[in-house]
């Protein structure tokens, strides 16, 4: 397998986490991982986007123009990214904040009311955790649910350890889990 | 074995050098290299080492030289229009024979250019780039992993030469994070009877590269020129993926080398046999290797994030008995996987 993903939406999202947090546990199930943030000149409260390279083989660049799955969180991430997924592609919206209707018709269009998940759960910054969760649950192969679950552990700082079990419930949520 | 981790290249970098025992590390701001400042701001002063943010690039690399002088291990770390600037000590490092260790996590050019990853410097550090008769060892890792490794031994390739040992990284594997096993200390060190380290119960000693009186600087660039013969003789590093067999050879290092791997494994698949050579070090340029692992090839692809900088290189390694083709793309531009293959399918078999 050869997957490039991308994760976007706002700045305070976690967008960069959610990528992250796939590479540890994808790395941790056994595959080659890359990880890499837009740092271009980004303004505070403007966009923000990673991608992620997950593969049984070596990862040729870290940065492609084009991805397999787009993972976007607000509406000017789904206008920008929207043309950046191969065609039979999928692309990962948040319906909780995009209002906004997909126009492609030759990809998969995947929804998840990401932000009302996160509440239900009881986080109010939780829809990063419920997107990811979704992530596996239609793409399986990039990781097991428990890596993603473990990989919380070394992803999240000290001080923010937590609301993991929080972020767990959102995860399994995300996937249509009962929790 | 230690433990596979997640890491940023700048951060690998960082620790790779704490590692490798680097007690002084002087910084000047720019990006895509400014985590090893901010990791070595946060770390040394926890292992009581010294982190000094200079008032500019090329105050930061003379108090590499001058610290380096003492004989304690010291580094700085910038991105291309820095490493220009620091460029001028460079040269005294070189002349005065003090061990330094420096980073360059390439970015766009000329001038302030961008902040995007690029090749855009191997003239400048492999070929020049101040005055003088002298080389830096160039170390040019293209994965994580490789960064941290490089780093580790850059310190003490430096300091068994008394050369300037730098890392030619780009903003791609500075910012990209990868599974990473950080290296165990090498425990290497050789003796520095140079060292400026206070004169008590001995002859004062001087470190200097000015040298006037009649024919001493001559005899003193002869010497360099042994040392360089050694270095060339010792310390060339190269990989040969695939090449054996294969009818076409790729020539990239760094970034360019990962996407070149990646062609070459989907050429092997449509029964196209490619290999890709990979310097490692870039000076001493691995000439003898790649003429060797040319020789009888149908073509050879130099492949950079550049207009063509090392293809001089390859081009003086292959000697006109295979014909140099060139892909490259400059500005912070990574040539795709699969520009790289349609390229040489047509070529033909």
């Amino acid at each position: 397998m050869y997957s490039e993903i991308l994760f976007a939406g706002f700045g305070g999202q976690g967008v960069i986490l959610a990528g992250k947090i796939l590479c540890i546990a994808a790395m941790n199930d056994g595959k080659n991982v890359s990880h890499i943030p837009s740092y271009g000149a980004e303004m505070r409260g403007g966009t923000a986007n990673c991608s992620v390279v997950i593969s049984d083989g070596l990862i040729a660049s870290p940065v492609t123009p084009m991805y397999d799955i787009a993972v976007v969180m607000n509406t000017p991430s789904l206008l920008k990214f929207e043309k950046s997924v191969r065609p039979g592609g999928k692309l990962l919206i948040n319906s909780s904040l995009i209002d906004v209707e997909p126009t492609r018709t030759d990809i998969e269009i995947i929804k998840i009311d990401a932000n009302d998940i996160s509440e239900k759960a009881g986080s109010h910054k939780a829809a990063n955790m419920a997107m990811l969760g979704k992530l596996i649950a239609v793409e399986p192969e990039l990781c097991s649910p428990q890596a993603l679950y473990d990989a919380l552990d070394t992803a999240i700082s000290e001080r923010n350890k937590k609301f993991n079990p929080v972020n767990i419930a959102v995860m399994k949520l995300g996937g249509g889990i009962d929790v | 074995m230690g433990k596979r981790v997640l890491l940023k290249g700048n951060e690998a970098a960082a620790e790779a050098a704490l590692i490798a025992g680097c007690t002084h590390y002087f910084a000047y701001p720019i990006t895509p290299q400014n985590e090893i400042s901010a990791y070595m701001a946060k770390r040394m002063p926890k292992l009581n080492r010294t982190f000094l943010q200079a008032e500019s690039e090329i105050a930061a690399c003379n108090m590499v030289y001058g610290a380096a002088a003492t004989g304690v291990r010291a580094m700085t770390s910038s991105s291309s229009p820095g490493i220009a600037l620091k460029q001028e000590a460079f040269s005294y490092i070189a002349g005065a024979e003090v061990p330094a260790v420096v980073i360059n996590m390439m970015r766009g050019g000329p001038g302030l250019g961008n902040i995007a990853g690029s090749q855009g410097d191997y003239n400048m550090c492999v070929r020049g780039g101040s005055n003088g008769d002298f080389h830096n060892l160039v170390y040019a890792p293209s994965t994580v992993q490789e960064l941290a490794d490089l780093t580790l031994k850059a310190f003490d390739v430096a300091e068994k030469y008394r050369i300037l040992a730098l890392i030619l990284g780009d903003g791609y594997l500075a910012q990209m994070s990868e599974p990473c096993v950080l290296p165990e200390p090498s425990g290497e060190r050789h003796e520095k009877p140079w060292a400026l380290t206070g004169a008590e119960g001995r002859d004062a000693q001087v470190i200097k590269s000015l040298r006037l009186a009649d024919g001493v600087l001559e005899v003193h660039n002869r010497h360099l020129e042994e040392k360089y013969k050694a270095v060339e003789a010792a310390e060339v590093m190269f990989e040969n993926f695939m090449c054996d067999d294969a009818d076409f050879i790729l020539v990239a290092y760094g970034t360019a080398s990962r996407v070149c791997k990646a062609a070459v494994m989907r050429l092997r698949e449509k029964g196209v046999k490619a290999g890709v050579f990979r310097p490692i070090t870039l000076w001493p340029y691995p000439y003898e290797a790649l003429s060797a692992a040319a020789a009888g090839k149908k073509k050879v692809l130099t492949v950079e994030m550049s207009l063509g900088q090392m293809l001089l290189d390859v081009q003086l390694a292959v000697r006109g008995e295979v014909p140099v083709d060139f892909l490259g793309r400059p500005g912070g531009g990574v040539p795709m996987v699969d520009e790289v293959e349609e390229r040489v399918l047509s070529y033909g078999r």
